[in-house]
């Protein structure tokens, strides 16, 4: 399974990266391979096919996380625990590349690396989640106790994130498109983009969410034998 | 009797924890002294830093709930952590159901959260001249809904770092995150407070403050149980 996976994940996401650069940016695209210029973002949209889907695939392994986290607490099976800090970890990694790619993107398109817009403050607020919930890891010694206490903590810091949507508005206007009061639904739900971007950005997004597949197949497996590896040594 | 009769009932059982909690606080009045003395000593080093500054009231707004962010970092974390300390968890297994404790133990931070709030307040009002609130009604629903959102989320962090190893340094670090969407609320409830909004136009903000506050202590109450018991 995973002899197929790997190359056909690398040819996969190598073809997204080289046509997510490559192809021209006009302003009326009449070529299949062209990309429609958007307004005061130019060479600038190509982000979207690299920042949004790191987001939505850190979002997505908190919610595996959260899951993974109910399930131990309902069967009290370690190796969903191992499950859960597998994908909480990949969903780190894929938290700090959205905000890094994200602030350098604003220096060059908004003026500055922060602004405290609602979603890069929802971002900052998940980054905050996922340092605690580690630290809470590494702060408790019995494995089931670990398990235990990190799910109870993660599912209470999930309920609390979709707060986020509701408060941010009120205090400060959004930079994101999509964001409420710009007046449009974003690139993506709207009609900014065209097909060819459409087709580029959800072939990237099934790219990513392969590789944080692949990626957390990966740490299972490796989990498990230290895991075996610290029963043995006992 | 029955074993069974012996395990406290919901309101009583709840009335009891906190009496027991309560009671033990005022013979030695190590969070409450503790606490009072932290909260003058933040004020303090706030009105040395203002000196003759005058600062806007909106940042002002946010420097309070500063204050009532960490004190509460610093006391919240006794009723569980003491448990721990003491070695009465397993009495308190024998003698309630997990919920009547959380419940118990809930009620007891609230009131301490209520009266150390109490304090910062007037002394807030009193000492920094700056901070001049316009409509009363905003700020006291204000004050009234962030303190029990901010006890009932660090009651549940409570109970989970009295498990862990280093308890004093994690409880900032793990209820920070939680308490975030409730502290940029606050905040901004107290800057409308202050620039004299009509009760109607905080009405967004309240909504939100009860949301989180029946969402959290919903989601404590289902959960407690995997912590509590070991």
């Amino acid at each position: 399974m995973s002899k197929i996976a790997k190359p056909f994940l690398g040819l996969w996401l190598s073809v997204v990266i080289i046509v997510a650069f490559v192809f021209p940016i006009v302003p009326v695209p009449e070529k299949w391979y062209e990309f429609p210029m958007i307004p005061g973002l130019e060479n600038r949209a190509r982000i979207i096919f690299f920042h949004v889907p790191m987001a939505w695939t850190a979002v997505m392994a908190f919610i595996v996380s959260v899951g993974y986290g109910i399930r131990y607490l309902a069967k009290k099976d370690l190796a969903d625990d191992l499950k859960t800090a597998a994908s909480a970890g990949l969903g780190f990694l894929f938290c700090a590349l959205a905000t890094i790619t994200g602030s350098i993107w604003a220096k060059f398109n908004w003026g500055s690396f922060w602004n405290w817009d609602p979603r890069e403050t929802s971002i900052f607020a998940l980054l905050l989640i996922y340092g605690a919930y580690f630290a809470l890891r590494s702060a408790i010694d019995d494995s089931e106790k670990r398990a235990t206490l990190s799910a109870v903590y993660s599912i209470i810091a999930g309920v609390t994130v979709p707060f986020f949507i509701f408060v941010m508005p009120r205090i400060m206007a959004g930079l994101h498109p999509g964001s409420e009061g710009s007046g449009d639904s974003g690139p993506l739900l709207g009609g900014t983009i065209n097909v060819t971007m459409r087709i580029v950005f959800y072939s990237s997004l099934a790219g990513f969410v392969g590789l944080y597949l692949w990626m957390l197949s990966m740490r299972i497996r490796l989990e498990k034998f230290e895991f075996q590896r610290s029963v043995l040594k006992k | 009797m029955t074993a069974r009769s012996q395990i406290l009932g919901w309101t009583g059982g709840t009335w009891t924890i906190f009496v027991k909690d309560f009671r033990s606080e005022l013979r030695t009045r190590y969070a409450l002294n503790a606490l009072i003395m932290f909260v003058v000593t933040t004020l303090s080093i706030i009105l040395f830093a203002l000196g003759n500054e005058s600062a806007s009231a909106e940042l002002l707004s946010g420097v309070l709930w500063i204050i009532v962010f960490f004190s509460a970092m610093s006391g919240l974390s006794r009723a569980f952590v003491s448990e721990e300390e003491r070695g009465t968890v397993m009495t308190l297994h024998l003698i309630a159901r997990p919920s009547i404790v959380y419940f118990g133990k809930l009620l007891f931070n609230l009131i301490l959260l209520v009266m150390i709030n109490l304090l910062t307040v007037v002394l807030y009002l009193t000492l920094v001249t700056n901070f001049v609130i316009r409509s009363y009604d905003v700020f006291i629903m204000t004050m009234t809904l962030g303190t029990m959102g901010l006890a009932s989320a660090s009651t549940i962090i409570a109970a989970i770092i009295a498990k862990a190893n280093v308890k004093g340094t994690l409880f900032p670090v793990l209820s920070f995150p939680i308490l975030l969407p409730l502290l940029l609320t606050v905040i901004k409830a107290t800057q409308l407070s202050v620039d004299g909004a009509a009760f109607s136009q905080a009405a967004g903000e309240f909504r939100v403050l009860i949301s989180y506050l029946l969402v959290i202590i919903t989601t404590s109450y289902l959960l407690f149980d995997f912590v509590w018991k070991d």
